[in-house]
């Protein structure tokens, strides 16, 4: 179908960019640690060392865990296995609830306890209308 | 090739069409986006910059493949006119990249808790904003034909390879953003609020046609005025 030369550039540059992707997969690979945004609670359980560097908990805010009182709130998050205790002051954003996923950014205290600076809602990948939540709810 | 001379003539006819039919589908899909659909059970009405920011971040990433396809095109089978049309997508592609990370920052300053997170998804998207403005800029700065040709099309394929990072980057990592609503086994967006998110996109990508179009005409003009680029 194709001429000899158009042949040959063709296993050329795809043989480049096969060793491209490579390249690019092993970097990623050897970064990963860093590309992580958030660590689980399990992971903060296994941790060799606990760090004085400021790190980023995420999972779901446990059912019920939520405290508020004047000074500041404290709540627990888990990822079903584990879980760490988080206290904060200060403003949390509009989607932060219960039973809703949360990432917590602060220092850590100890392998159950955490004291966060910033508080980040994770959202979940599912929009609907107020309607068919409450549907949804009722069956 | 033959059949760049029907592109071309066609892409002249082409354009005032694209046009009314991009004013009519936006309309449509404005509409649909501020009055129509419903608001979300979490979020309210803020899900409405849905409508902008996913089709946008959509349309910039479909404009870069189709750059980076186009120019191995060019590598493979010398021929300009497909690095012609590449060039003259490249700047729709900027500008809903932008508007996709701009619009990103507005609808994650209420909702997440912040404007700006480090996360694979949101560096990835910043990652190939860089691209694109590597490869328009390289349009602009080397003046040598044979050159600037393979160094655009050098910048387009690496940037294709940040495309699948791009996309998986969610489920690959632990990201501060979602992941991905609409998948082949299904959407987890309510049907309601699936159709004007389509007919914005459909919106944005006769937008980029557009602009598109009277990019590849300024080039085609250009080059018939110097008579040097002709195939």
């Amino acid at each position: 179908m194709f001429g000899k030369k158009v042949k040959l550039r063709i296993t050329f540059l795809s043989f480049t960019f096969v060793s491209l992707i490579l390249i690019v997969f092993l970097i990623l690979k050897s970064l990963e640690e860093n590309v992580v945004y958030f660590k689980s609670p399990t992971e903060i359980k296994n941790l060799s060392e606990l760090t004085n560097k400021k790190v980023r908990v995420g999972g779901m805010v446990k059912k019920n865990s939520l405290e508020v009182n004047a000074k500041e709130i404290s709540f627990v998050i888990t990822d079903f296995k584990n879980e760490i205790k988080v206290t904060y002051s200060g403003i949390v954003p509009n989607l932060f609830e219960e039973e809703k996923g949360v990432v917590a950014e602060g220092f850590i205290q100890d392998r159950k306890f955490f004291v966060a600076k910033k508080i980040l809602a994770k959202h979940d990948e599912n929009y609907m209308p107020p309607e068919v939540k409450k549907a949804l709810e009722n069956n | 090739m033959n059949i760049f001379y029907k592109i071309n003539n066609l892409s002249f006819k082409a354009q005032k069409y694209v046009f009314f039919l991009f004013i009519i589908v936006f309309s449509i899909g404005i509409v649909e986006a501020l009055v129509l659909s419903p608001a979300d059970y979490k979020q309210s009405d803020s899900v409405r910059i849905m409508y902008v920011h996913v089709p946008s971040a959509w349309t910039s990433v479909g404009i870069f493949s189709v750059i980076a396809i186009l120019s191995l095109g060019n590598l493979i089978f010398k021929n300009k006119y497909f690095l012609t049309i590449a060039k003259s997508l490249a700047p729709s592609g900027l500008i809903f990249n932008i508007i996709a990370l701009v619009t990103g920052a507005i609808w994650g300053r209420p909702t997440w808790g912040t404007w700006w997170a480090w996360d694979a998804r949101i560096t990835s998207m910043l990652v190939l904003c860089i691209f694109y403005i590597l490869y328009i800029l390289s349009w602009r700065v080397f003046e040598n034909k044979e050159s600037v040709n393979k160094i655009t099309s050098v910048i387009s394929i690496l940037g294709l390879i940040n495309l699948p990072i791009i996309k998986f980057s969610v489920e690959w990592w632990t990201t501060l953003h979602q992941p991905a609503s609409i998948t082949l086994s299904g959407s987890s967006i309510h049907s309601s609020m699936l159709l004007p998110l389509f007919i914005m996109t459909a919106a944005f990508v006769l937008f980029s046609v557009l602009i598109f179009l009277m990019k590849y005409n300024t080039e085609l003009i250009k080059i018939k005025n110097k008579g040097l680029d002709r195939i």
